[in-house]
Order: structure tokens, then C-alpha cells, then sequence
């Protein structure tokens, strides 16, 4: 019996000897945690997306705490989400504008064709290491769906051959654009205006071998805007946002309907 | 000979008695960790530091504690206890002083603390101390074998990271591929250490 006793007493004692080291350790060399950047880390979606340029929620609330970032860089978080840590950090910032992504290509399979059959990997960065891609079209959206794996969202499918975002759900995380080896999915304002959809530089009698709906950089678009907010550069037009008023001149002037309307 | 012994346990520690290819102690991390090789790096300098300090303290309590009361068969449970404490002391004092060590070790740290290779590096080292015969381990010698044992299993998971490495763009049947053909290989690797046998056995009764 007094066996068992000592030791539970051997086993209680250096338990008890570690657990106040422990507290008392942990007491002496607490590191005082920044409490804004919890408080922050709260308001912030979560989401872990890297879209303000940080290793996370965590890493840009601990720069936002320190004050070396901006509030207002969060894209999934909106603008509740600024307000919320611009009140905790006591500085006014600017609504921050919705933005939505964009796949820059309505290639689909009625307009434009493969040039070769594909049985790789169904990834649009394995086909893209295989000669530049399965498409006829060299800088289209060949829809294995790299962006659709992406979205954390899903918000962006392919269908019919080519991605499609879907605006209502898209928080202009960037994901899809870092992931799409094209580079043709672009962040633009949620407002109404004209935007060419076409991301070929091909030049025009190329192009429009390739595919019944890509800008030719015939320039019709730029002669119809009264704004300015259109411009032809490497065959391919782009219409500034800042500057459209959404009159609808280019998309009617536009032979090839690459220019449309978007909301 | 004292230098000398010390030598002849530190190799023994890493080659003959290496504890994951050897022992097949602590394989959980072996096969769990040894994907990359920087992650495998990390763990095993977090192990070695673990495995050190935890003799360190585990050795005297079993010489001074539980031997005088006549209670070594509590050495598990108390060791666990010893070095799971242990553990959680050097993350505090980590996180202050050397905050840059204590991001690199990252998660590695509490991972390990009850880590099957550590408790065993703890428990085994005690069978070699046997006053009777000619040769006995030593405090030194402990904690000598406590880095042995460690570098041992940086060894083990620096070498294997690299077949890993070349299982990645092997042509595997898939049948195998994945873990199948991931334990094939540790075989193999743990075979290959069968070699040493008695490399360094012959050293420590000169000792």
C-alpha cells in the first residue's frame, strides 16, 4: 500500500514541481500579444487568400496593427469589411469600390475551335506546357478549369469550353488571376460600362480566322467613343473604366461583338 | 578513453543503433515529414533539441529519484510527463527570446513531444547503465547518445527525403504508388543500415 502511495506522490509531485514552472514561466515570459491585430484578425473574412498581397488574414492584420498597411485592401471582405477595421484602428478611409473579376474570352466552342486534340492532364498548366495550349486561339481561355479548382467562391465555371464568373458570388480575390496561365482573367469595377472581352493580339486577319467573336483592332471603337475610354493597342482593344460611360457607341460600332456590355 | 567512448556512442547512436532505421522509433514522423527536405530538416533539428534536453532531465530524475525508491518501473509515466512539461517550457521561452527559432521550428516543436524516438532515446539509454559490467553509460554519455540519436534521425530523414525525392518521378505500378511503395523503400533503407552491424560495437568494450 505505501508503495502505491509513493508513487502517486513521486508522479503528483513532479507534476505539480513542472505545472507551477510552467505558470510561473509562463507569467515571467509572456509576450504581450498585440490585441489590435486579434481584434482585427476578427473582422477580417478569413479567408486566407492572399489578395492583399500579405501570407494571410493573420499576416495583414499583424502589418495593419503595426500600421504599415492600408485598410481597404481586403477584396473579399468589401466594404463592411474596411469600415469595421478602419473603426478599430480610429482612421477614416474611403468606401472601398466592389470589384469583380473577369474572364477576358468568349471563345466558346460555336466561335472558335481546338487546333489539336488534348488527352494530357486536364489542367490549363500542364496543356499550356504542351506547344502554348490546345486552343486555335493562343491567348483564349481553353477551359480545363485551373480557375475553377481555384475559387475558393465558386464562382467561376467553364462551361461550353470557356470560363465564366459568375459576378453575384465573385469577392476579386485575385486567385484566378494569379492561377490562369493565359493571364486573361482581369479585376475591373463592379459598375455597368462597355469591356472588350477578347484578349487577342493577333492581328486582325488572324484573329478573325481564329474565332467569330475576337477584337481585330479595327479601331471602330475607338472612332465611336465620345469618352476617350477606348484605346487599340497590339490589335486588341481596352476600355478604361474610369473614363466609360457605358453609351453604348463602342458595342454597337463593334464588327466582331467582342465588345458587350457588363454589369 | 573517455574521448574515445564518447566517439564510439555517438557513432553507434547514429549508424548501428540509429533509432528510426534501427529501433523504428519515431516512424510516424519519418514517413510523415520526410516529404520536403526542409520540413525534414526542421523536424529533425527540433528532435535532436528535444531529445538532449530531455535526457538531460529525464537521466538525473531516474539516477537520483526513482532509484533510491525503488520505483523505476514509473520511468514511462513520469517521463512522458517530464518531457511533455519540458517541451512546453522551451516553447515559452522560445517565443521570448529567440522569436526567429521559435517560427522556424513552428509546429515541429509541440509535435514532438510525445514523440515515440525522444521517450526512447530517454528509456533506452537507462538499460545501458549497468555498473556490473565493464563498460557503463554515463551521464555524458547520455547526452552524448541523446545528439547521436538525433543526428541519427536527420540522417534517416535527410537520406529518405531524397528517395522520396526520386519516388516522385518514378514510374510506380499503381498499385504501389503512394504509401505501398513508401514503406518498400523504408525497408529498404533500413536494410541498407544492417550494414553497419557491429561497426562500432567492437569499440566500446576497449573503451
Amino acid at each position: 500500500m505505501t508503495s502505491i502511495l509513493i508513487a502517486v506522490g513521486i508522479v503528483a509531485g513532479i507534476g505539480l514541481l513542472i505545472g507551477l514552472i510552467l505558470s510561473v514561466a509562463s507569467i515571467i515570459m509572456a509576450v504581450p500579444k498585440d490585441e489590435k491585430a486579434e481584434k482585427i484578425l476578427e473582422a477580417l473574412p478569413g479567408a486566407n487568400c492572399g489578395a492583399c498581397g500579405y501570407s494571410g488574414c493573420s499576416g495583414y492584420a499583424a502589418a495593419l496593427a503595426k500600421g504599415k498597411a492600408e485598410p481597404g485592401l481586403c477584396a473579399p471582405g468589401g466594404s463592411s469589411c474596411t469600415k469595421a477595421v478602419s473603426e478599430i484602428l480610429g482612421v477614416e478611409t474611403g468606401a472601398v469600390e466592389p470589384k469583380v473579376a473577369v474572364v477576358k474570352c468568349r471563345g466558346s466552342l460555336e466561335h472558335t475551335s481546338y487546333r489539336a486534340e488534348y488527352s494530357g492532364i486536364m489542367s490549363c498548366a500542364a496543356a499550356m506546357k504542351i506547344g502554348g495550349g490546345l486552343t486555335a486561339c493562343t491567348y483564349g481561355c481553353m477551359g480545363l478549369g485551373d480557375c475553377e479548382a481555384v475559387c475558393p467562391y465558386d464562382a467561376i465555371h467553364v462551361s461550353n469550353g470557356v470560363a465564366c464568373v459568375d459576378g453575384g458570388k465573385c469577392r476579386a480575390c485575385t486567385l484566378c488571376v494569379k492561377t490562369c496561365p493565359r493571364g486573361i482573367i482581369e479585376i475591373v469595377p463592379k459598375k455597368e460600362m462597355a469591356l472588350n472581352r477578347c484578349s487577342n493580339r493577333d492581328k486582325g486577319g488572324v484573329t478573325r480566322k481564329l474565332c467569330d467573336v475576337g477584337c481585330i483592332g479595327c479601331k471602330k471603337c475607338e472612332k465611336a467613343c465620345e469618352a476617350g475610354a477606348v484605346t487599340v493597342k497590339d490589335f486588341c482593344a481596352k476600355v478604361d473604366p474610369s473614363l466609360c460611360t457605358n453609351c453604348g457607341k463602342c458595342v454597337e460600332a463593334c464588327p466582331q461583338q467582342c465588345i458587350t456590355y457588363f454589369k | 578513453m573517455l574521448i574515445k567512448s564518447l566517439v564510439a556512442v555517438f557513432l553507434a547512436a547514429i549508424l548501428t543503433e540509429n533509432y528510426v532505421l534501427s529501433k523504428f522509433l519515431g516512424i510516424c514522423p519519418f514517413l510523415g515529414v520526410s516529404k520536403k527536405l526542409n520540413t525534414a530538416v526542421g523536424m529533425s533539428v527540433a528532435v535532436t533539441f528535444v531529445m538532449v534536453l530531455s535526457t538531460a532531465v529525464t537521466f538525473p530524475i531516474y539516477t537520483y529519484v526513482l532509484v533510491p525508491m525503488g520505483m523505476e518501473y514509473l520511468q514511462t509515466v513520469l517521463f512522458i510527463l517530464v518531457i511533455a512539461g519540458l517541451v512546453q517550457l522551451v516553447e515559452i521561452v522560445l517565443r521570448k527570446y529567440i522569436p526567429s527559432l521559435y517560427n522556424s521550428l513552428g509546429i515541429y516543436l509541440p509535435l514532438i513531444t510525445t514523440n515515440c524516438a525522444v521517450l526512447g532515446v530517454t528509456m533506452l539509454v537507462l538499460q545501458k547503465v549497468d555498473s556490473t559490467t565493464a563498460f557503463t553509460y554515463t551521464y555524458g554519455h547520455a547526452l552524448v547518445n541523446a545528439f547521436g540519436a538525433g543526428i541519427g534521425f536527420l540522417v534517416a530523414m535527410v537520406m529518405f527525403a531524397g528517395v522520396r525525392g526520386r519516388l516522385e518521378s518514378a514510374d510506380i505500378p499503381k498499385s504501389l504508388k503512394g504509401l505501398p511503395i513508401t514503406l518498400v523503400a523504408a525497408a529498404l533503407v533500413s536494410l541498407s543500415f544492417l550494414g553497419f552491424a557491429g561497426f562500432v560495437d567492437k569499440l566500446i568494450p576497449l573503451a
